[in-house]
């Protein structure tokens, strides 16, 4: 194909992604330099019978003028990155400096909004894969082992939680977990305390957000691994039979080598899906305990009237930062794949 | 060819059924109780007293005189002009399947006929692109369209939605234009035509297969979406997601809550139907990226 022809069949999509995707990042960039301005204030003297006092006034008008001409707030540098709500390198040294003991100093921390966001957004991501992986392959493993007849309805069923969208399936997850609900209810009988909540103690929030984490992705690393199965050569599985390998030896040793390729590909689609954990934060009112990067970003956006673009700009490109260096091993090696087929 | 050996119950194999059935109860239990609650008044889906009132329906009975009620639907679609949102997520999803799939053909049909080292680079970028928080993604785009006075309508949502379903609809597409055998359209060319030609004439109608699964799967991003609708649509465009949402924040009065609960059931009932309809496609597209590699 010529370079002419090539261009003009990837042009569409190409600009789609240019303007759509890598322009906002640049975008997020700039903005995370500049921070709102201050408002215009205006000092008058109001003089009484009892002498003058200066009053000070917003100048609506005026603030109003200096935002429309500079929309983007007034230069700040990199001074968003490292305030308070951010990275925080003053708040950490001196939590480090003041701090007795690790704990002490990691409770100081996770004080901070930023670094509290990333933990749970890190903790979830790295709990819920290895869980959705294990678990996808233990029920990839039983499905397959099922009479004809019952795959396509197991595989139905299980497709429904991973389709639905997340928003609603977590807000049906909600209702039944709710004080009132039928699984947030039956718990409070079986401890016998009315006002047990999943919702009151951080542990069960996050407990209940993971929880939710796994019903949705598990079907994806199921039915991946179901199609792998598939492909496991009969030889070699009745070769390890014939050597006297028992079903969890040729599981352990045939079935999970076989399906390798397909971990690291679930690996990564999990660890990518994970990492923007927002809608489920949202629906199960979490924001008390549990906040994700994402949400964070959500928060500031969402500042009736008046977005924190600057913060927000801030938040996102230290999230993308981290999820390129999330998915980097993989990106190595998909190139290490490449130059090798072209050689 | 079941030997005796694999066809006996074994411990690990009982187990191994055991897990699947419990799996099984809680992929779908979740879905059948909402479904059945949705007919309820709320003082029977979320009952402190008694969890059989939702199976039962006391308070339901008590209330309206017959055990199902249809009044959490009709709060919504009638009194709350569900149907309103639901217009605009079809006029949303539409169009953006239509134009992914449109744009994603040609770049996916280019890429996997091009040998050139650059061919790689942009499914690498993609693949990046793929990776970003779309709430991250969001961020970038406010402060602009505020600028530009497109916030809040319909096709700024639609545009976005497409951007971002572009890597994905890429990488689905370019495996799939892989697998066509090229000299289809190359002994077309031999024959004079031009690359467009051949690509109209001769892979367009063996596509369908390929291009409607990945469809199905455009269609559920588009339908599922969240962030993107909340942020870029007013309220007048909400589509059904962010409205369901905004049920949640403002309905807090009693019975409002049921209004929630039939959105939901009505939100996810057309999902249900395409599982229903396209599980087959549904399945490969899974797994066409994974399997070959």
């Amino acid at each position: 194909m010529k370079h002419r022809t090539f261009f003009w069949f990837i042009l569409p999509t190409l600009s789609a992604m240019i303007l759509f995707i890598a322009l906002p990042i640049v975008s997020v960039f700039i903005q995370s330099l500049f921070v709102e301005h201050e408002q215009v204030l205006l000092v008058s003297e109001s003089c009484g019978p009892f002498g003058c006092t200066p009053t000070t006034t917003v100048d609506t008008e005026a603030t109003a003028k200096l935002q429309e001409e500079q929309p983007l707030g007034r230069f700040n540098g990199l001074g968003t990155y490292i305030n308070r709500s951010h990275l925080a390198f003053a708040e950490i040294g001196e939590a480090w400096a003041n701090s007795d003991s690790f704990g002490d100093f990691w409770a100081q921390v996770y004080n901070l909004p930023f670094y509290s966001a990333l933990t749970f957004t890190l903790a979830y991501t790295f709990i819920v894969t290895p869980l959705v992986l294990a678990l996808g392959l233990a029920i990839a493993v039983g499905v397959n082992n099922l009479p004809r007849a019952l795959k396509g309805v197991a595989i139905f069923i299980s497709l429904l939680p991973f389709l639905v969208t997340p928003l609603v399936g977590s807000l049906i997850l909600f209702w039944m977990v709710d004080g009132d609900g039928v699984i947030g209810a039956t718990i409070q009988r079986v401890f016998n305390d009315p006002s047990l909540s999943l919702k009151a103690s951080t542990a069960l929030t996050w407990t209940m957000l993971m929880v939710y984490g796994v019903w949705h992705t598990l079907p994806f690393s199921f039915i991946t691994f179901y199609a792998g199965l598939q492909t496991v050569p009969d030889d070699t599985m009745e070769a390890a039979q014939i050597d006297g390998a028992t079903k969890w030896q040729r599981l352990i040793h045939v079935i999970v080598p076989h399906l390798m390729p397909l971990v690291s590909f679930v690996t990564l689609m999990l660890i990518m899906d994970n990492f923007r954990v927002f809608e489920p934060i949202v629906s199960f009112k979490a924001e008390a305990h549990a906040q994700s990067l994402s949400w964070i970003i959500y928060n500031d956006l969402r500042e009736s009237g008046n977005p924190l673009y600057a913060s927000a700009g801030a938040t996102s490109l230290i999230t993308i930062i981290l999820a390129v260096i999330l998915m980097s091993p993989v990106l190595v090696r998909t190139w290490r794949d490449f130059t090798r087929k072209s050689h | 060819m079941a030997t005796k050996a694999q066809s006996r119950m074994t411990p690990l194999k009982l187990f191994s059924y055991g897990f699947v059935a419990l799996w099984l109860i809680i992929a779908a239990f979740p879905f059948f109780w909402t479904f059945w609650g949705s007919f309820k008044v709320q003082a029977d889906f979320l009952s402190k007293a008694d969890w059989m009132n939702a199976l039962t329906g006391a308070n339901t009975i008590e209330q309206t005189g017959s055990a199902f009620t249809g009044a959490g639907y009709h709060g919504a679609w009638v009194l709350e002009d569900f149907w309103f949102n639901f217009k605009n997520t079809g006029i949303v999803v539409f169009f953006t399947v239509l134009i992914s799939l449109t744009f994603g053909t040609l770049g996916g049909y280019g890429l996997a006929r091009s040998g050139f080292r650059y061919a790689f680079w942009i499914l690498m970028a993609a693949l990046v692109f793929r990776a970003m928080p779309h709430m991250t993604l969001v961020s970038g785009y406010l402060l602009w369209f505020f600028e530009w006075n497109v916030w809040g309508i319909l096709p700024t949502t639609i545009i976005v939605l497409v951007a971002i379903n572009q890597p994905f609809t890429l990488w689905m597409l370019h495996s799939f234009f892989k697998n066509i055998p090229k000299d289809m359209d190359e002994s077309a060319m031999v024959d004079g035509c031009t690359r467009f030609q051949a690509f109209r004439h001769v892979i367009v109608p063996v596509m369908w297969p390929g291009v409607i699964t990945t469809g199905l799967f455009s269609f559920l991003l588009a339908y599922n979406d969240f962030t993107v609708a909340v942020m870029l649509l007013s309220e007048e465009n909400e589509t059904i997601i962010p409205a369901i949402n905004s049920f949640m924040g403002t309905t807090q009065i009693e019975g409002k809550v049921m209004y929630a609960v039939a959105a939901v059931v009505s939100a996810t009932a057309p999902l249900f139907v395409l599982i229903l309809f396209f599980q087959r496609q549904i399945v490969s597209g899974l797994t066409a990226g994974a399997v070959k590699g």
